[in-house]
């Protein structure tokens, strides 16, 4: 079935975007990501190492995967958009999924500058993907600034919680007039399959695949769930009702 | 090379000698050829084209990053 994502003129066969941290080697990240069949994968902008580096990740990712650096850990619109300038420069892309944190410990976005970068840099030519609290009205802000998709978060960062609030899911997807991909907060398959199911465009994960006790397994696992979510999305499910539905016939019963 | 100037380096301060952007990567033995890296002064990047001819002055604040895992 030819279904595919579309985000920014460029076309996904794959919804699944994963990051490449905390795998416990990179030949279980290029097994995971390989497994996952996944088109995008996610980066960081970090201070080199004067003492020297190991190989560089842009040597070890297949070609046929598309980079989406992020400005993990910035506290400020201004960070952020030099990090994203970075980011630009360091791979080639002026893609960017935008990260502006609130709270260090909660690592929930601060909205207010979310709201500020993501103009800056749509107007300095950036295709902006913010990472945002699971709020109706914040996700409609990020749209109408520029954003070419919006991530909310299913429940904190590294949490494995899946998807606190479906309800606010859904309602976010049958609004927005952009993707929206479920970013964090996914522990397992059937939380990504719920995502599909509410109507999200994509999701993207990381720490549920990287620190599974078998990652390549789990990439296959999410990439089936994805896939599950996303056909019985399209499918149409049935409605929920509050009493049986006999199905079978009703008539003909033997003994009556 | 001219004498020793002072700047910060990735928030360090260090004494180099480089006079240019491209020389203090030589100096801090970064590959110029490597993919991956990028360069900003006092706030803005510098174009991996422009290294060569961009000067160094005493206080200027470089940050050296690279692409690395992330979630």
């Amino acid at each position: 079935m030819s279904d595919p994502l579309v985000i920014a003129g460029r076309e996904f066969k794959s919804r699944l975007f994963l990051g490449t941290a905390g795998y416990p080697n990179r030949q279980v990240m290029l097994d995971a990501l390989a497994a996952s069949s996944t088109e995008m994968v996610t980066a960081s902008i970090r201070r080199i190492s004067l003492a020297g580096d190991d190989e560089s990740l842009l040597n070890l990712i297949p070609k046929h995967i598309q980079f989406l650096p992020n400005t993990a850990g910035c506290q400020t619109a201004r960070d952020a958009v030099l990090t994203a300038e970075l980011a630009r420069e360091a791979l080639g892309t002026n893609w960017i999924k935008l990260e502006v944190i609130g709270d260090r410990e909660l690592l929930y976005p601060d909205t207010e500058e979310l709201v500020r970068a993501t103009e800056t840099l749509v107007s300095k030519g950036f295709v902006v993907l913010p990472y945002c609290t699971e709020d109706p009205v914040v996700c409609r802000k990020l749209a109408d600034a520029g954003a070419v998709a919006v991530m909310p978060l299913g429940s904190p960062i590294g949490s494995g919680l899946g998807i606190c609030n479906q309800h606010v899911i859904e309602i976010i997807c049958a609004r927005s007039p952009v993707p929206v991909v479920l970013d964090a907060g996914i522990g397992t398959a059937s939380d990504a399959a719920i995502a599909m199911e509410l109507g999200c465009s994509a999701v993207l994960l990381n720490t549920a695949v990287s620190k599974a006790r078998n990652p390549v397994m789990m990439a296959t696992s999410m990439r089936a769930a994805v896939e599950a979510g996303r056909w019985s999305r399209l499918a149409g499910r049935i409605p929920k009702i509050a009493h049986a539905e006999p199905s079978s016939p009703q008539f003909g019963l033997v003994g009556t | 090379m001219g004498q020793a100037l002072e700047i910060r380096v990735n928030g360090r301060r260090a004494p180099v000698a480089a006079a240019t952007i491209a020389e203090l990567l030589a100096e801090q033995a970064v590959e110029l050829g490597q993919r991956g890296i990028a360069v900003a002064l006092n706030g803005s990047v510098v174009p991996r084209s422009v290294w060569g001819e961009t000067a160094l002055s005493p206080g200027d604040s470089i940050e050296i990053v690279r692409a690395m895992q992330g979630g």
